[in-house]
């Protein structure tokens, strides 16, 4: 039985009737060649988030990311006139990687005021401009200002650094953002900047992860020991229903809104001791900050329920912003490194706690919150390696599943165009 | 005591100081490395005195100026009961079911 109104066609997945209902083939998150072609297909072509604002706060901040997805490390940097600039991290001599400390593939971060290469010594300022060449004399003629750091595109949204590594983007930011933006622009970010960041290097293709954590069917089963015993029971017989679905165009993000605000719980005992001394858990601290969040922007709750807890958008393709009601957000991304694998990235972001109690309080969500991912994180290499075995291709979604039905769809319609062009191509020039 | 590492209020809790990790790898790392036995008795010591705590933990302002040692191990040893706190009221186990060789790891601690 429903317990939240769906859509008058019936079902979630049915209001976008793209995404049809058949069962879906999963061979995307195993095939080698499929894994290539998403490189420029889907990568190449969307604006990717690559941190905030508050990790380059001042003149001369930069930090690295690693995008081996597109078989390249980018700088980000804040500029001597205070913009966010963004490179490719390659000396323009003889091809070092600029910006590392001791390994090269780990990301690094810090404060400079120029560039200098490990190698031979060049040096670019924080414009990218090439300032120093060692013996320049020996050079034959160079122009030094033909020599700058490669740049990449790099726009800002409510204080999230996006790249684009298009050679031109196909839409602003804003415009590839869309709904997304227009239905978060004002939520008070920028005010929830306590950070806690976790990652995980996982031995499951990338989307598979993001199909975890874009459903809630699996919570009442994979999580149940997490809930007191009698409360467990209750949540398998009823299972889960989210209270809104929506899917935005032109780009393929999403939103799942949900119920669950248990801050506080209606009745103690549904909830571990630890949980109600500290007034905290999951669903982060029960006592908002001191943040005005009396007015919700407008794609927050977005059925108007009164039992709303979280809505989960994923920035496709790689990003989700999850954000709470008790006044906390999170961020997943997912960085792709083979077929088989990706790097996880899970960033809290909450106000600064005002005493040690607060952050008593904050610790048992953070701790809660990496409960619940080592669960989800082990159970995916079980699934990459059945899915590899290859005995069974198609899955049958369910419409609690719509999300992964989207992202797979998504996924599917840009490499197959990314296909048909390029054998367009070929033929042209063959 | 000349060698006290927590507030006086809190001196019962003294013999538990080795529960005093400043980072999670260590808090997650003693977790793994310990008996449910052992983590039982530290939990059965220091929940009862976690109200009592967060009382004295609400009076140590955070953000405008640095805090003093012993509050700082004082919120330090209530990480580590949050983090046994799992297997003793949910896991009945050290590690998270079914999680195998997963590792999570905190990267970025945010400090007070």
């Amino acid at each position: 039985m429903a317990h939240f109104a769906k859509p008058e066609q019936g079902s979630w997945t049915e209001l976008y009737p793209q995404l049809g209902t058949d069962p879906v083939n999963y061979d995307d998150s195993i095939d080698p060649q499929w894994f290539e072609d998403e490189r420029d297909a889907v990568f190449r072509r969307s604006w990717l988030n690559v941190g905030r604002v508050e990790q380059l706060a001042r003149t001369g901040s930069y930090f690295t990311k690693e995008l081996d997805v597109l078989r390249t490390s980018v700088i980000l940097v804040r500029d001597a006139d205070g913009q966010i600039r963004g490179f490719h991290n390659i000396c323009r001599h003889r091809g070092n990687k600029l910006v590392w400390t001791d390994y090269p593939g780990e990301e690094d971060s810090g404060t400079c005021r120029q560039f200098a290469c490990k190698y031979h010594g060049w040096r670019y300022d924080l414009e990218g401009a090439l300032t120093f060449v060692q013996q320049e004399q020996e050079f034959f003629d160079l122009d030094k200002d033909a020599y700058g750091l490669v740049p990449v595109h790099v726009d800002v949204w409510e204080g999230f650094v996006f790249v684009n590594l298009a050679d031109e983007p196909e839409q602003s930011l804003r415009e590839y953002l869309g709904e997304i933006a227009t239905g978060l622009d004002g939520y008070p970010f920028g005010e929830m900047t306590y950070r806690y960041k976790y990652t995980a290097d996982i031995g499951a293709n990338w989307k598979l992860f993001i199909d975890a954590f874009a459903e809630f069917y699996h919570a009442p089963i994979l999580h149940m020991r997490q809930s007191v015993a009698e409360e467990a029971q209750k949540l398998a017989g009823v299972g889960f229903e989210a209270l809104h679905y929506e899917i935005f165009e032109p780009v393929a993000h999403s939103v799942v809104s949900s119920w669950g605000g248990m801050a506080p719980p209606a009745d103690p005992d549904m909830v571990k001791p630890i949980e109600n001394v500290l007034r905290s858990g999951l669903f982060g601290p029960w006592d908002k900050p001191d943040i005005d969040l009396s007015e919700l922007p407008p794609g927050l709750n977005p059925s108007g329920h009164r039992a709303w807890g979280t809505d989960s958008f994923q920035v496709y393709p790689n990003m989700v912003i999850l954000i709470w009601e008790p006044g906390w957000y999170l961020t997943y991304h997912y960085w792709p490194t083979s077929p088989s694998s990706h790097r996880f990235e899970a960033n809290l972001y909450f106000a600064q706690p005002k005493n040690l109690a607060e952050r008593i309080s904050q610790e048992l969500a953070a701790v809660t919150f990496k409960e619940f991912a080592l669960q989800d994180g082990n159970t995916l290499e079980a699934t990459q390696t059945m899915l590899e075995s290859g005995v069974v291709k198609e899955f049958p979604l369910c419409d609690q599943e719509i999300l992964c039905r989207n992202l797979h769809h998504a996924v599917r319609e840009q490499v197959e165009t990314y296909r048909a062009g390029r054998d367009v191509a070929v033929t042209v020039g063959g | 005591m000349a060698d006290a590492r927590l507030p006086t209020e809190f001196a019962d809790l003294e013999e538990w100081s080795d529960w005093i990790l400043p980072t999670e790898a260590e808090r997650y790392t003693k977790r793994l490395g310990s008996t449910m036995a052992e983590m039982q008795a530290f939990y059965d010591a220091a929940f009862p005195r976690l109200e009592a705590i967060q009382a004295y933990a609400a009076g140590v302002p955070l953000g405008d100026g640095p805090v003093d040692d012993l509050d700082r191990n004082l919120a330090h040893l209530a990480f580590s009961l949050v983090t046994v706190s799992f297997p003793v009221e949910a896991w009945k186990q050290p590690h998270v079911p079914d999680s195998g060789a997963a590792a999570i790891p905190l990267v970025v601690e945010p400090g007070f």
